[in-house]
């Protein structure tokens, strides 16, 4: 068959910057069968995983305990990461830091032309997402070819995932079927879920059996004894960290833990937080190639650390707190922005409330600054969250950072991006205005009176709404009067 | 200055002084305790896993080989591929198979690659243990029976002795003291493969085993 790879070669599926956020917003809204199902898909996912919590104080201790073992291992971060090197480098895992994106990937096709590599076959990565891999290393003539279920849809649709954890939920079982109908040689149209999936296993079977090397992603990294945790029901990501004589990892440098024990809390909220299981059907740790008896595995280990704007949120105590987050997607299943305009409209890597606040870190807030601003802030996602990010705290304190006077923290980059001189004078205004009653007094006192001279085109608020007009009296009067 | 030192440098400036308390895992663990038989803890793992579509047979000591031969003629397997140095695979060896062929792994996974995908039915091994919590299995791949053999083989019989059933993962892996030297890989497995990628549908088979059948060693004899 022709892969996606050949077919996808040179044709990058980039993002369009957030600037056009609104216009695709916008379309999403009016999509019917969108909302629909992403309705329906968050509708399930909340009943799972609610139903995986029936004891509200069981899960008010597990998510105290995975906030502080979270906190814990980003309060010795550099620390960790040394130890883990360390003991990686110890059990024969070769290990490389990347900055950016570009880094990453230069180090990653270093290792594929080393080994003279055609194929590499993906296990599930949104890491490989963030830094477009399989771009890269198209673009190079190497070919990367998805093999879980979703991502492998997603790809053959020459799309982004719309979901950090199940890739393909936007796509209907009859787009599906019509999919694999039109790319996979000798199948016939079926959207009998089973044999979709029978026909994903037999195509990327032969895949796992050829390719060259594996490449997967990081759950979780303990530095104590140098283990690399994955977490999956497909059996694809064993795959590829098996069968290949090169096996590659990338993950940022958020996600190692100090203790092998403090992955047990983390993987149990994690399953059950994601999709609403009490266990996945595979928790792979692997601490090394194959060496010594071992008769299987690869010969070689790698691990990729990624920084790509990590680092500038682990420098503000606040923004810190992103650095917590364990990828489960709950804040996203949970949103009611989300679950209307689906997971494409961001136009970033990562969707949902956990997206708008990582965002900014990799892109800069000229690319992302509207993305904060996409919220209602009604809390839900801060609620549901594992670890306990408080999401809406750091939405509006991103929204402060995009809109606050350029050069007023050169620690974040675009900072200021929203900045409006006309908005934030008249901002400056009104809070002189509010702070001293006299001028608060007076300030009324004209309003009402001069009532009649209220602009009637008021920028955004008429854009649907009728104008706002001052009351012909003022509340302190009306009270004055029942006196 | 190396991507690393530039990265390390910019987290050590930042880092707060002081790490945060070591989180005690005993305080969310200790108080949900059960104390649980060991026929309660067996049969909270059957139920667990049962519930992710595996099947689970109960045996003895001295009669599960026949449980699995009698297994393999119903699934009409024809080659089964086991760990040759396992003390389980001599009482394998000693058993009448029937139309299944025994076929003990033998060399490095290239010499075998092409047979494990294409014309081995089934894999043998054995587990470490399991978790009753989550109908868990607790495997431990070695160079007697590498990982592949419950992976790539298109069904996985797992034996797995009652008395190594344990309460929780956090259970398993303290008491065990895991951290004390792990091998290059080890799993915790919890059914055949599925996915659930197409619309919310769940779907087994996905790209590991389709099925997994546990086999009990339970000495005690009790029924679960
Ligand atoms: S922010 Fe919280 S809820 Fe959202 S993906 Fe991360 S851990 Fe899950």
């Amino acid at each position: 068959m022709s892969s996606p790879a050949q077919q996808s070669a040179g044709k990058p599926v980039a993002f369009v910057s957030a600037q056009a956020l609104r216009a695709r917003m916008h379309d999403a809204v009016n999509d019917p069968h969108l909302r629909q199902s992403f309705r329906g898909a968050m509708d399930f996912l909340m009943a799972k995983r609610a139903a995986q919590f029936p004891d509200q104080g069981e899960l008010d201790s597990l998510r105290s305990l995975s906030e502080s073992i979270r906190q814990y291992s980003l309060s010795k971060l550099p620390d960790l990461l040394e130890q883990l090197e360390a003991n990686l480098t110890r059990n024969g895992v070769q290990v490389h830091w990347a900055e950016t994106p570009e880094e990453a990937n230069a180090i990653m096709l270093g290792i594929a032309q080393r080994h003279a590599a055609r194929l590499i076959v993906k296990g599930k990565s949104m890491v490989s997402e963030e830094i477009e891999f399989n771009h890269a290393m198209e673009a190079a003539g190497v070919g990367a070819l998805e093999s879980d279920m979703g991502e492998y849809i997603v790809q053959l649709a020459g799309e982004k995932p719309s979901h950090i954890i199940m890739p393909a939920i936007h796509q209907t079982k009859q787009q599906i079927a019509k999919l694999f109908a039109e790319h996979i040689p000798g199948v016939d149209y079926t959207d009998n879920v089973d044999a979709l999936i029978q026909i994903g296993r037999r195509v990327l079977r032969e895949k796992f059996e050829v390719a060259d090397i594996g490449l997967s992603g990081v759950n979780f990294a303990v530095a104590e004894t140098g283990t690399l945790c994955l977490v999956e029901n497909e059996g694809n990501g064993r795959m590829c960290t098996t069968v290949p004589k090169v096996h590659i990892a990338i993950t940022g440098i958020e996600k190692v833990v100090e203790k092998l024990e403090h992955v047990a809390p983390l993987f149990s909220i994690l399953t059950r937080s994601a999709t609403g299981q009490a266990v996945s059907t595979y928790f792979n740790m692997i601490s090394g190639p194959r060496r010594g008896e071992d008769k299987d595995g690869p010969e070689e280990v790698h691990l990729v650390l990624l920084d790509n704007g990590r680092s500038q949120a682990y420098a503000d105590e606040q923004l810190r707190k992103t650095l917590q987050c364990i990828r489960c997607g709950a804040c996203m299943n949970h949103c009611p922005v989300y679950t209307r305009i689906g997971g494409h409209a961001y136009g970033t890597t990562y969707p949902g409330p956990i997206g708008k606040i990582i965002s900014p870190h990799m892109m800069g807030l000229e690319q992302t600054h509207l993305l904060p601003t996409a919220s209602s802030l009604c809390g839900a996602c801060g609620e549901v969250c594992p670890v306990k990010i408080p999401i809406p705290e750091l939405l509006i304190r991103l929204r402060g950072e995009a809109n606050s006077a350029p050069h007023a923290n050169p620690a974040m980059v675009g900072q200021g991006a929203a900045y409006d001189p006309k908005i934030s004078l008249l901002w400056k205004l009104w809070a002189r205005l509010y702070a001293r009653p006299a001028t608060y007094r007076a300030f009324t006192w004209l309003a009402t009176r001069f009532r009649a001279l209220t602009p009637t085109q008021q920028s955004g608020w008429t854009a649907a709404r009728t104008p706002l007009k001052p009351a012909s009296r003022r509340l302190r009067d009306m009270v004055k009067d029942r006196r | 200055m190396s991507a690393r030192e530039r990265i390390l440098a910019k987290l050590r400036k930042a880092q707060p002084e002081l790490p945060q308390h070591l989180p005690s895992l005993d305080a969310h663990y200790a108080p949900r305790v059960r104390g649980e038989s060991r026929q309660e803890r067996l049969a909270r793992f059957r139920t667990g896993i049962e519930g992710f579509h595996a099947d689970v047979h109960i045996s003895t000591a001295g009669n599960w080989p026949q449980v699995l031969a009698t297994l393999c003629a119903e699934k009409n397997i024809q080659t089964l591929m086991y760990g040759a140095a396992t003390p389980a695979a001599a009482q394998l060896e000693a058993t009448a198979f029937g139309g299944t062929t025994l076929r003990p792994w033998a060399g490095q996974f290239e010499d075998l690659k092409a047979d494990l995908f294409h014309r081995v039915d089934a894999g043998f091994t054995l587990a470490r243990g399991a978790i009753a919590e989550t109908g868990s299995l607790i495997l431990w791949p070695s160079g007697d029976e590498p990982r592949t053999l419950s992976l790539i083989p298109p069904i996985h019989f797992v034996l797995l002795d009652a008395a190594t059933v344990h309460p929780t993962f956090y259970d398993a892996l303290v008491n065990e003291n895991w951290a004390a030297g792990l091998p290059t890989n080890a799993l915790l497995i919890s059914g055949p493969s599925k996915t659930a990628d197409i619309q919310q549908t769940l779907a087994y088979g996905a790209h590991g085993p389709k099925e997994l059948i546990v086999i009990v060693i339970n000495v005690e004899g009790g029924t679960v």
